[in-house]
């Protein structure tokens, strides 16, 4: 018997938030990063006859979804012909300095930041997965989507006394699953 | 009036400075209690460095309309 099954109902809900910052750090294109995750849900349903249950649910989405950004890019380059680099060097007071301006800078982390951060935030959205449902949905619209506490006790039925209570359970449980490699 | 608060209030006034919503009163009465409760003050160390995890990390959820959209889409997929 297969140790994990596909439930396709509940895709969006469970998978669209990790899919959607997996991608978006790789395409760095929010309605291109909506379409690949979109279609990485319909080429899972059309192959989930050949899902053996060996790997979560999750596992075997974001590996369609990495065969789904190598075909954008892929799809991207083609239509261009070849990878493209854009130089721009407008300013003539500056003429004769570019090849230096171009050498890389041992004081620009932007690069390594942003893996930090991307690798951060899949940190989180692993944690976010060892609360119950309806904390993590809870904590995500507290936390990450800012919403009012009035509109999040609206949404669930609850008074801010059990919202704040949740919150305090979802805080500490994600402080003890972050601890020991990021905070 | 009290100044001297439970463990439990204080770490629920903790979580509350976090989303900027605590009164001034409330915090005064954290402030009193992390003078004397290392434990507290503990639990507002790591809540703070939870919170300026998760800013750093600039982490997103996908818009509630398009979820709501794929979902529809999903679901009419299934039934075919």
């Amino acid at each position: 018997m297969p140790k994990n099954i596909l439930e396709p109902n509940n895709w969006v809900d469970r998978y669209s938030d990790y899919l959607y910052n997996y991608t978006i750090v790789r395409v760095n294109d929010h309605e291109v990063a909506q379409d690949l995750i979109s279609e990485t849900f319909f080429a899972g349903l059309k192959s989930k006859d050949n899902f053996k249950g060996e790997a979560s649910e999750r596992t075997w989405l974001i590996a369609i979804l990495k065969r789904k950004i190598i075909d954008h890019y892929r799809k991207k380059n083609s239509k261009k012909g070849k990878a493209e680099i854009r130089m721009t060097y407008n300013d003539d007071d500056a003429e004769g300095d570019w090849l230096e301006e171009r050498v890389s800078d041992p004081f620009d982390k932007t690069a390594e930041d942003v893996m930090e951060n991307s690798e951060l935030g899949m940190a989180i959205f692993d944690c976010l997965d060892t609360l119950n449902e309806k904390q993590a949905r809870i904590f995500k619209m507290k936390t990450i989507d800012n919403f009012d506490t009035e509109a999040i006790c609206n949404e669930f039925n609850i008074t801010p006394s059990n919202l704040w209570v949740i919150i305090h359970r979802a805080r500490t449980a994600m402080a003890n699953c972050l601890e020991s490699n990021w905070l | 009036m009290k100044f001297f608060i439970k463990y439990e209030e204080a770490t629920q006034i903790c979580d509350k400075t976090q989303y900027n919503e605590a009164s001034i009163w409330e915090k005064i009465k954290l402030n009193i209690r992390m003078l004397y409760c290392s434990a507290t003050r503990k639990y507002s160390a790591r809540n703070a460095k939870l919170t300026s995890a998760i800013k750093k990390s600039k982490v997103k959820t996908m818009p509630q309309d398009q979820k709501a959209a794929m979902k529809e889409r999903l679901a009419k997929e299934l039934a075919n």
